[in-house]
């Protein structure tokens, strides 16, 4: 029933190394604008294996899973972006180290 | 056969991409193959069977989301050496990598289209099964979601606000505030 006989194995696939790659980009940069972006990669990633999923058994059930987490992504980014200005202005740096004080 | 190399090549394109976006230094830059990214995962979406959900991608994340990001960025580099950085924008160099790769989707939509290689949208999950199942089975998530973006819209508001009031009042010092003294830690 997929509209174009891509294996689902593949699909997979490239969703794992688009997870993968947002996944390295959470750990490896400190600034908190590219933190985000690596996670709006990886939601992607997620997105992705939804709707391949849905598509391998013609079922809509992953677009609706889809357009769920683009709805959290919204939400995310609205928070998370004001969060970047606050945190801005109180430490002068976008570094997420620098907010660390919780540390003790 | 022809739209399963479509599909890897928009697959390359996507992961390229995303390579590049974590590994930029520049925030802009990063945005604009965060962009291609997003819509070689939209042209994914549209071969497996699924245009409402490419549609949502191109719309919602490289329309919307994407957009946000680069509001905040160009707000929080506003007054450093903006004159440069507008001088840099218009370098040609910055452009080529984006441009290159969004001229492959580019290619591939305008071969799907013209070629007929691509199915119609009766052959996968049309818009129409997904709103049937969207507004019968899933009500209760939709309403839930629609209950997160209210906490977000109420959060958002409430963060950004402070950030306001306090720039206006001090348009001069927008250096970093002093914590309030600490209480008497652990």
């Amino acid at each position: 029933m997929t509209a174009v006989a891509v294996p689902l194995e593949h699909v997979l696939f490239v969703a794992a190394v688009l997870f993968l790659i947002g996944f390295v980009g959470v750990l490896v940069r400190r600034n908190v604008i590219f933190l985000l972006m690596s996670l709006e990669i990886m939601m992607n990633a997620c997105g992705l294996a939804f709707v391949a999923a849905g598509a391998r058994w013609g079922q809509p059930d992953g677009q609706i899973m889809f357009m769920l987490i683009l709805a959290l992504a919204a939400a995310e980014v609205a928070v998370a972006l004001a969060l970047v200005l606050q945190l801005e202005r109180r430490f002068a740096s976008l570094d997420i180290d620098t907010a660390s004080e919780l540390n003790g | 056969m022809i739209p399963l190399i479509l599909f890897y090549i928009a697959a390359a394109v996507a992961v390229g991409a995303a390579a590049l976006v974590v590994t930029r230094l520049n925030a802009s830059h990063a945005l604009i193959y965060l962009v291609v990214s997003l819509l070689a995962i939209a042209v994914m979406f549209y071969l497996l069977g699924a245009p409402f959900a490419a549609a949502l991608e191109v719309v919602i994340y490289a329309g919307a989301i994407v957009v946000l990001f680069l509001f905040v960025v160009m707000m929080l580099n506003l007054g450093r050496r903006t004159v440069e950085r507008e001088r840099r924008w218009l370098e040609p160099r910055a452009w080529i990598g984006p441009g290159i790769l969004a001229a492959i989707l580019f290619v591939e939509m305008m071969y799907a289209i013209v070629g007929n290689a691509v199915p119609t949208a009766s052959e996968g999950v049309g818009p129409k099964a997904v709103g049937i199942a969207l507004f019968q089975e899933y009500l209760l998530a939709v309403e839930l979601a629609a209950i997160l973006l209210l906490a977000a819209l109420v959060g958002a508001y409430h963060l950004g606000r402070r950030y306001l009031s306090d720039r206006r009042e001090e348009p001069s010092a927008p250096g970093r505030k002093e914590f309030p003294p600490e209480e008497a830690s652990s």
